[in-house]
């Protein structure tokens, strides 16, 4: 190509602590152009959009705009270079008008008059030139989701952005929302402009890009050409096809079932419907997979299930009984356990010392003290499971933090499973976590399993499902939209997930 | 870089950045008085040799310093479970009405040291239950407790005066005061304790409310530290999702440690009530329920901490009236400013130099 790439990244790297968010990161992007990066959670595509939106500074390597090389230290910076964001999470003013938020931060003047008059001549121009019309004296909190979102565009048009970079734009659009935001970048792309769209959705990769990179574990693994791929090598790609560790596992001896959920529908805070309508059963002995792309709703699921969400409708029943309104600490008396997806926020406290963690959520039983805690036999009982779980360093009374992920996580299974349930949710169990601890942890749920106890898991790694569940659900936009078993191929779950077929 | 999350070695955070925060505000304070006219040292050396010269210099240090425990204490017990509870002050006030009522019931009949149990007791109730509403407020309805606990230490104060203008007032008198407790409803002095290390009291009010607020900061130790009640207030304050996780109860949490929060400042009206003035009067708590907040602050929110921090400010404001007794050209006005400025800079801005601080560290760490 005889032009400079609209954007050019060379060498990026990135380390927070030990963890290698990005590694070596080459990519250009042809100006005029749609291109795709996808990877799962985690494969440091957020962090490298950071970086180029000046959040984060790289440790080492080149950003290049149109071939000139630029210092993107915040995010003004970003925009003089001409770059603009969309986020996943809106960056709108909720209470003022369409038009207000368009000047903030661009107000040109003390008085807002003429940067407002221009803004409006600005904006009606912009409507005509790529069909955002919106309404520019609506109060941003009336308008509906995808409205906000061509707001967001708007924003970033306005301030003169050549290349648009869109983060996971569709996870709160309907999928008719989406079909316009589409056309629109069509639009964008053939007047010039360059987006870059970060998703996890194959299906929009497919319908819009001109080109895509995967991104897996911090690293850039392929760049394509989205009209010489298709959706299974990508998936593929994604995922990886590195070694599984096989856990060596008999035939499940299903049981009586322990966890029913019936028609179970979850909302979340902002009123959106995250689990619709889902029915299934866990019986002792086996364990079920959730698999699922991130997002489509297995937070809520378990997040209902143990108590901490209530759901909008639909019932949750332990051996039958319904639980009712039981929060937390009433269903772990009903036997059961949960490993919660997000260690740091939930799972642990990361400012206390070990041996707190190693009682959180259980605290309240007798043997670890009546209104006062017994520390003898808190710190034993948390000595004995440093020793049972090989955590390191073997110290009670470290602080949490100071702890490696994968001992973080130990931490939270020990806890969890030394309980000896009936009943185990655990969601993403090795989650940011070295390979020997994955392999201990696989071992534990095992065997659980061999020892009866029913388990539902979810786990955005597709391997790690396929590895350890008896019987896979797979989750879409809330719903379950099938059930396979354990030798279900990759990449049918992997279209399953991606909602192209059912 | 952010630094907000890097740790920094115990002796940094507990000694260095209070000892910088405490010097940064003596050099602007220093500055103040110069601009006035005043050598500064000479004015640093009175404001010491008035609170720490004498025993009775001491005597009034420490009984200053004992009501900075008490609202300190009761700030940090709110810190602890996530909660900012700025009505220390109308707390207290209430809490003085609490201990008042027994003093003006018992003093007839039995001696002081049946009264203060009970006068420990009236105020803590009486504290408490001002500070319940705010409680209930923010567990039931998320209603801000900052802003509710400001609200009700103007209300708190509206009240006590319409109480002990018409309800309390002694019949025929101006002031606005219950009328003087007898014997039973006084606290007895520690002379002796000061006797012991060679001072003379004099007439500064120490008195026996300060054992009890020593003995407060060790039973607030033991519940943050030891008790189940206090992990639980813990999580919730550290991490609230992982509170919901634990099935620990937001409302039941918070409420309890607002109300142990109130008791605590309103046990803080046995010192000037029943230890010094010997009745309740208008506006007896005089700001001390907001230096507990800076108190509290400086010390960590740490009962040790907390001691250390009340008896600095407990030398700010002896020593303060020292100054401005020896200097005219300071007035009381100056003392007051100079107290801002500590509060200022050990309270409001207690983090300022952590960045540089934590930059510097790190780069020599690097180096060694």
């Amino acid at each position: 190509m005889s032009q400079a790439p609209a954007i050019e990244l060379v060498g990026i790297d990135k380390k927070f602590g030990a963890v290698h968010a990005n590694k070596n990161i080459n990519l250009a992007v042809a100006k005029g152009s749609i291109h795709g990066i996808i990877g799962e959670n985690g494969a440091g595509k957020s962090t490298l959009m950071s970086i180029l939106y000046g959040f984060y500074h790289a440790d080492s390597g080149e950003i290049r705009v149109g071939g000139t090389p630029v210092t993107i230290r915040d995010s003004q910076a970003a925009i003089n270079a001409g770059i603009g964001m969309v986020h996943q999470h809106f960056m709108l003013v909720e209470n003022f008008t369409v038009l207000e938020n368009l000047v903030l931060g661009a107000e040109g003047g003390m008085l807002l008059a003429g940067g407002v008059a221009r803004a409006r001549a600005e904006l009606k121009r912009l409507a005509k030139d790529y069909g955002l019309e919106v309404d520019p004296d609506a109060v941003i909190e009336e308008l509906p989701v995808g409205l906000q979102q061509r707001v967001e565009i708007l924003k970033a048009m306005y301030r003169g952005a050549e290349i648009l970079i869109l983060d996971e734009p569709t996870g709160v659009l309907t999928p008719a929302e989406a079909d316009h935001l589409f056309r629109i970048l069509g639009v964008l792309r053939d007047q010039g402009k360059t987006v870059i769209l970060i998703t996890h959705k194959l299906r929009e990769i497919m319908a819009i890009t001109d080109t895509v990179s995967v991104m897996r574990r911090g690293e850039m693994v392929a760049t394509r050409r989205t009209a010489e791929t298709t959706v299974e090598e990508l998936a593929e790609l994604m995922v990886g096809r590195r070694v599984l560790l096989r856990v060596e596992k008999g035939e499940a001896k299903p049981g009586d079932v322990v966890l029913s959920v019936r028609n179970l529908t979850v909302k979340d805070g902002r009123g959106v419907t995250m689990v619709d309508n889902v029915s299934f059963d866990v019986r002792a002995g086996e364990i079920v997979g959730i698999a699922g792309v991130a997002g489509n709703g297995q937070s809520e699921l378990l997040e209902a299930i143990s108590g901490i969400r209530m759901p909008a409708s639909g019932e949750i029943l332990i051996d039958g009984e319904p639980i009712g309104k039981a929060d937390p600490a009433r269903l772990r008396d009903l036997g059961l356990a949960h490993i919660p997806e997000d260690r740091h926020h939930m799972g642990l406290v990361l400012r206390f010392e070990e041996y707190e963690n190693a009682i959180l959520g259980y605290h309240r039983d007798p043997k670890y003290g009546g209104l006062f805690l017994d520390l003898d036999a808190i710190r034993k009982d948390a000595v004995e499971k440093i020793e049972k779980y090989d955590i390191r360093p073997p110290n009670p009374r470290l602080r949490t933090a100071n702890f490696s992920g994968g001992n973080q996580q130990k931490i939270v299974v020990a806890r969890e499973i030394e309980r000896d349930p009936k009943l185990l949710l655990i969601g993403q169990p090795t989650r940011g976590v070295d390979i020997g601890a994955i392999e201990f942890i696989h071992r534990r749920i095992i065997d659980m399993r061999d020892a009866g106890k029913a388990q539902l898991l979810v786990s955005v790694e597709l391997d790690e499902i396929r590895a350890l569940s008896d019987r896979i659900l797979v989750m879409f936009a809330g719903q379950i939209v099938g059930e396979k078993t354990a030798d279900a191929g990759e990449q049918t779950l992997g279209l399953m997930m991606a909602g192209i077929a059912a | 870089m952010n630094t907000a999350s890097l740790p920094l070695p115990g002796w940094i955070t507990f000694g260095l950045i209070p000892l910088i925060n405490l010097v940064l505000a003596f050099f602007f304070s220093g500055l103040v008085v110069w601009f006035i006219g005043e050598n500064p040292f000479d004015a640093l050396a009175l404001m010491l040799e008035g609170a720490l010269g004498s025993g009775e210099g001491i005597g009034f240090t420490l009984y200053f310093a004992t009501n900075f425990i008490f609202t300190g204490l009761s700030v940090a017990v709110a810190i602890h479970a996530g909660l900012f509870n700025i009505g220390s002050e109308g707390q207290a006030y209430v809490g003085g009405l609490g201990a008042a009522l027994v003093a003006l019931s018992l003093d007839h009949y039995v001696p002081w040291y049946v009264t203060m149990p009970f006068a420990i007791l009236g105020a803590a109730l009486f504290g408490a239950g001002w500070a319940f509403i705010p409680a209930f407020l923010q567990a039931k309805r998320g209603s801000h407790i900052v802003i509710t606990t400001i609200m009700f230490n103007f209300i708190g104060a509206a009240l006590m005066v319409y109480l002990l203008v018409n309800v309390l007032i002694v019949p025929g008198k101006m002031a606005p005061e219950t009328r003087t407790f007898l014997e039973g409803g006084q606290l007895p002095k520690l002379d002796w304790l000061m006797a012991l290390f060679g001072l003379k009291l004099g007439p500064a009010p120490f008195n026996v409310s300060f054992l009890v607020a020593l003995v407060m900061c060790v039973v607030v130790w033991a519940l943050i530290w030891r008790t189940k009640l206090g992990y639980e207030m813990r999580t919730l304050g550290v991490s609230p999702s992982a509170a919901v996780y634990a099935g620990i109860p937001y409302a039941r949490t918070v409420i309890i440690a607002m109300l142990i929060s109130g008791g605590l400042a309103g046990m803080m009206a046995l010192n000037p009530v029943l230890g010094s003035s010997g009745r309740l009067q208008v506006e007896f708590v005089g700001g001390a329920g907001f230096v507990g907040i800076a108190v509290s602050l400086m010390g960590r929110n740490h009962p040790a901490g907390i001691i250390l921090a009340a008896i600095l400010f407990g030398i700010l404001y002896q020593g303060g009236d020292w100054v401005s007794f020896e200097m005219p050209n300071i007035t009381r006005e100056m003392i007051v400013v100079i107290q801002g400025l500590v509060i200022l800079f050990a309270g409001a801005l207690e983090y300022m130099t952590r960045p540089a601080l934590a930059r510097l560290y790190y780069s020599m760490a690097r180096k060694a």
